[in-house]
């Protein structure tokens, strides 16, 4: 597909999905995911970084556009929004990493080649980091993430409103991201 | 976690509550109305500001912190944007400057040389030393905490241009007080103020500006 139509195409989705669309998002995300391994799966075999820490570093690319989307401006292009983000989210982990990027990051518009293999679980202990979280929140992640559940089921399941579930899945993500951070930080 | 399973979890989470932009205005609005009462309850405004108001050294001054406050402001507004050039609206910041200099200028032209060092020590630095950052906390708490829910690419110089921005609106606050109004002491005091304030968001950014 050609870039302008797929960024087009990306910011149709993400323009619904800032409104409530689920569908349009979970499409978003599936779409940009595959670009966004393949940039990092070569910045990880630049420094001869396992394999395994490739999906670490696209979950958390993953999380940061997540948490940002409310400042992509939607009148704009995606594509330099994007790629901002992720070139900057992607210099950062790696850094953390105690890897150094020399060489510029590049454009996840131009990038062409899209890496739809996914090495299974990341390499992140998951289980310890969601210890991190409190309760819900934890059920919650554990509930839509593992169980593949709904917000309606789990709320029905753990006997919460549906916006007091809704609620804590946005603090459980933003709880993620910090603890992706401080995580990556003690290893350094 | 597979990152199918987060992928999972992010969808559910697809509506966006609060847009970036009205975030900021909002935090902002509350940050000037904290500062602008926080002067009124204390200070208050200056007695004789009506007839004050139409000399050219007050409207200076009033122009001068008003230019700046809105100008670094815009560019802190605009670091939290990924993907958003910076150029136009950092060089926007020359414009106060450039009218501070004019100012100046024109001051030492006007003034005798023998009271430029008069001019210049005005009557209460010490009040302006004090009340320019203290009147910045609150835009600066704003401030910092709006552009903490963007994606600023540098957090120290983010940091450092939220304090400016601080440091304007403070400055643009307190000149409906101050009684000194040479250009001169403008340059000065209010010069000290501002800058204490961006080190102050400078380092604060550099802590609390990572995402």
């Amino acid at each position: 597909m050609k870039h302008s139509a797929r960024e087009e195409e990306w910011a149709a989705w993400m323009r619904a999905a800032i409104a409530g669309d689920i569908k349009a998002y979970d499409r978003f995300l599936k779409a940009v995911t595959p670009y966004l391994r393949s940039i990092a799966r070569r910045r990880c075999d630049q420094f001869g970084a396992p394999s395994s820490e490739v999906e670490d570093v696209v979950q958390e690319v993953l999380l940061a556009v997540h948490l940002k989307r409310g400042t992509w401006d939607n009148s704009r292009p995606i594509g330099p929004w994007l790629s901002t983000i992720v070139r900057n989210k992607l210099i950062d982990s790696l850094r953390r990493r105690g890897r150094h990027v020399s060489v510029p990051i590049e454009d996840v518009m131009e990038t062409l080649e899209a890496d739809h293999h996914e090495d299974g679980a990341d390499r992140v202990d998951v289980d310890r980091m969601l210890e991190g979280l409190g309760d819900p929140q934890r059920e919650i992640v554990r509930s839509i993430s593992l169980g593949g559940a709904g917000i309606r089921e789990t709320a029905e399941r753990l006997q919460m409103t549906e916006g007091a579930v809704r609620v804590a899945l946005h603090r459980a993500l933003k709880g993620l991201a910090a603890l992706y951070r401080s995580n990556t930080r003690e290893n350094e | 976690m597979k990152t199918n399973d987060l992928i999972n979890l992010l969808a559910k989470d697809a509506r966006v509550r609060i847009r970036f932009g009205r975030i900021f205005l909002i935090a902002l609005a509350i940050g000037v109305v904290i500062s602008a009462a926080l002067l009124l309850s204390t200070l208050g405004l200056r007695r004789n500001m009506a007839d004050m108001i139409e000399t050219p050294r007050v409207l200076f001054k009033l122009g001068f912190t008003l230019l700046l406050a809105v100008t670094a402001t815009r560019l802190a507004f605009r670091i939290g944007k990924p993907g958003v050039s910076l150029q136009s609206a950092a060089l926007m910041l020359v414009l106060p400057l450039a009218f501070l200099i004019v100012g100046i200028v024109t001051e030492l032209f006007v003034v005798p040389q023998t009271a430029w060092a008069s001019s210049m020590e005005g009557r209460f630095p010490a009040f302006c030393l004090f009340f320019v950052p203290t009147l910045s906390i609150a835009p600066l708490a704003a401030i910092l905490y709006s552009v903490r829910q963007g994606a600023p690419e540098n957090p120290g110089t983010a940091g450092a241009v939220a304090g400016l921005a601080a440091g304007g609106i403070a400055a643009a606050i307190y000149a409906w007080h101050c009684p000194d109004d040479s250009p001169l002491f403008l340059a000065t005091w209010y010069s000290i103020g501002i800058l204490v304030a961006t080190a102050a968001g400078f380092l604060l950014g550099r802590k609390i500006l990572r995402w």
